[in-house]
């Protein structure tokens, strides 16, 4: 058991939460005899159970009222378990936030030695590591000013300065990195990789897919109070953003709705003859089974599926589709005549299904795909329908460009070269 | 259990509370620190002027002004540390809910820096001891242990009432009724001989306060201030006030440690 640095056994929370809506005094006087029925019980964690090993760095993942900050609280000992144990082998920070107790009225150099004795520094301690705290948050000149003088960055460079002396051996971090310009931001990432490679046991909430998978070994999800994934931080993450699809998807058809209502106010743009006519276009699963709108790492290729109905007699039309990202900007377009595939003579009222497969190589973001049929040639347009089928895309793995797919690298260190 | 109470963090942290108490009081005032001297000096002024000048009372008793400067700054301690650790746990709710710290050390911290307080006020005292020409007696030496007594008895209610406070809101305005209360039922602005029912004199002098501003005036200013021992002439009823401190204090302890687990999710 001596790898074993923090163990949570069966752990449930419940929150009184009382009734304070007493709108008369005669009201509140009844509610003051019947005290024990004005309030509700909320569970906001039921039965977590988890253990994080020595030099591990543990992911706690979660939607908002998941749970996450009350299992933390109750981690850095500042909520009590309703039922359940918690075992910590080792010291613990004590905090899950930064520059918790500083004071607006207080100078800089005041509130580094309050903040100091607060997680367990002696002064003289704090006087031989303030010139380096002072130094690292970059506020040398500002020390003697007060603290409501500061910017909010500032602020928060000087709790971090001083939260990372923490000599605990197990560390909670609550997403620090939600503040901060772009430079701070380097220096936290650089702190959690100099974390990695001391082997410090770290547990890290955050909902960050990207960070958690780059740092963390293994962790736990948690979904309205319960511990729904624990293991390998992949599956986790994945799991995650499985559960944020399918909330997301939920929300998505209520917005279509409403923006349905609103096209037939101002329809999207269309144009050509309507020799053959663009009848519906709709993403699908791979196995053209249902109806998708998100695509994750896991959907290998987006299925396109668009119905034309033709009016006219007409030889070998060109089928095409385009596809626009959420600026606008043209990023992938097609067709039959460039595939080079073979098209039939088609007469009134045929209707013909259109198949595209595209391998999911696109970043995460919405989507729009707009089908069209022009003639044998590709010059006359029969019919052009804008933003007919929407979808978006969601990749665990950060880029900042067009294309987002899995790849490798490799680095070797060639040796010195001394010409 | 002591030791740990008393860990060099712990001492630390206690510590740097009190100073941050201290810089955060006079914030912004011209005087600051000052002040903790000044207002006693005014206050004695005050009470001198109305009590000893125009209402005559306690003539009998010698140094009757520092007779009755010390017993309001006694109760004036007791009354400003009460109040303020009420209101301390709630008060520092940022703390509380976001880091883990023995609770207790927030309303210690807040007792402390009252206590300072009590020393400067007592300061001023000691000049007026001077200018009123009042011997110097041998019983001061008692001092300490009795003002350790309303330490003790102030931080049992101090914690009791602090804890309360996090559930039940209504706290500080009943504590604010009984400190009224007792402010008139302790011999404060008036000698005790002016009470003439014996019994009343008995009931007023089991209050904790009552025995102790009466030993304290006994010990520093004058002999005359009738103690406890003088009103129940011996016998073990003397030892009640006592009683009630030690009670007090472990009740509120006991109470306060039972109720901090669930400060964090109360406030």
């Amino acid at each position: 058991m001596d790898d074993i640095a923090i163990g949570v056994d069966n752990v449930s929370k419940l929150f009184k939460l009382p009734h304070e809506k007493n709108a008369s005094i005669k009201s509140s006087t009844i509610n003051f005899y019947k005290r024990n029925k004005s309030y509700e019980l909320q569970q906001a964690l039921k039965d977590i159970s988890f253990e994080v090993k020595k030099g591990e760095f543990f992911g706690i993942v979660g939607r908002n009222g998941s749970g996450k900050s009350t299992l933390l609280k109750i981690l850095a000992g500042i909520y009590s378990p309703t039922r359940g144990s918690i075992s910590v082998n080792g010291t613990l920070t004590p905090f899950i936030e930064l520059g918790v107790g500083f004071n607006p009225e207080l100078t800089g150099r005041e509130n580094v030695y309050l903040n100091g004795a607060l997680l367990g520094f002696s002064r003289k301690e704090m006087q031989a590591m303030y010139d380096d705290i002072v130094e690292f948050a970059e506020l040398e000149k500002f020390m003697d000013q007060k603290l409501k003088n500061y910017s909010s960055g500032m602020q928060v460079r000087l709790a971090f300065s001083i939260a990372i002396r923490a000599q605990s051996d197990i560390l909670l971090i609550d997403e620090v990195l939600a503040v901060g310009d772009a430079i701070f931001q380097k220096k936290c990432y650089d702190y959690f990789k100099e974390l990695k490679k001391n082997k410090r046991t770290v547990i890290f909430v955050s909902h960050d897919t990207t960070a958690l998978q780059e740092y963390c070994d293994r962790g736990i999800l948690l979904d309205g109070g319960e511990l729904v994934e624990k293991g390998k931080i992949g599956r986790v993450a994945r799991d995650y953003i499985d559960l944020l699809n399918a909330s997301e998807e939920k929300a998505e058809k209520k917005k279509e709705d409403i923006v349905n209502q609103d096209k037939k106010q101002e329809p999207p743009k269309r144009w050509g003859t309507r020799d053959i006519e663009v009848i519906s276009a709709e993403t699908l699963d791979s196995r053209e089974f249902s109806q998708k709108k998100i695509f994750t790492d896991r959907d290998k290729s987006i299925t396109l599926r668009v119905i034309y109905r033709a009016k006219e007699k007409k030889d070998s039309p060109v089928y095409g589709i385009t596809i626009y990202d959420s600026a606008g900007e043209n990023i992938f377009q097609s067709n039959s005549m460039w595939l080079r595939e073979q098209t039939s003579e088609i007469t009134p009222g045929l209707e013909v299904e259109v198949i595209w497969d595209i391998p999911n190589i696109f970043n995460s973001g919405s989507f729009t795909a707009s089908p069209a049929v022009a003639d044998k040639a590709g010059s006359v347009i029969y019919d052009w329908r804008d933003e007919l089928a929407t979808f978006k895309v969601r990749k665990t793995l950060q880029s900042a460009a067009f294309a987002n797919v899995a790849h490798t690298m490799r680095i070797k260190n060639k040796g010195e070269n001394n010409d | 259990m002591i030791r740990h109470v008393f860990s060099k963090k712990n001492r630390a942290l206690l510590a740097e509370l009190v100073r941050t108490d201290f810089k955060l009081r006079y914030q912004g005032s011209a005087l600051g620190y000052a002040w903790s001297l000044l207002r006693p000096l005014l206050l004695f002024i005050i009470l001198y002027l109305v009590f000893a000048k125009f209402l005559k009372l306690g003539t009998e008793v010698p140094h009757f002004p520092v007779y009755l400067l010390l017993g309001i700054v006694i109760w004036n301690f007791f009354n400003e540390m009460t109040v303020q650790s009420l209101g301390s746990i709630v008060g520092r709710g940022d703390l509380i809910r976001k880091i883990r710290i023995p609770r207790w050390i927030i309303v210690l911290s807040t007792s402390i820096s009252t206590l300072i307080n009590l020393f400067l006020n007592l300061l001023v005292v000691v000049v007026f001891l001077f200018i009123n020409h009042v011997d110097l007696l041998r019983t001061t030496l008692w001092l300490p242990l009795i003002l350790l007594e309303v330490y003790i008895f102030a931080l049992g209610l101090s914690l009791f009432l602090s804890a309360a406070y996090v559930k039940y809101r209504d706290v500080n305005y009943i504590w604010e009724v009984i400190l009224q209360a007792g402010f008139y039922l302790t011999p404060i602005l008036y000698p005790l001989a002016l009470i003439t029912n014996v019994t009343f004199q008995k009931l007023i002098m089991l209050n904790p306060m009552s025995q102790a501003i009466q030993d304290i005036r006994y010990a520093a200013v004058t002999h005359q201030s009738r103690t406890i021992y003088q009103v129940f002439e011996g016998g073990w009823y003397k030892f009640i006030p006592f009683i009630i401190v030690v009670l007090v204090f472990l009740i509120g302890l006991t109470y306060f440690r039972k109720e901090s687990k669930y400060f964090a999710e109360n406030i």
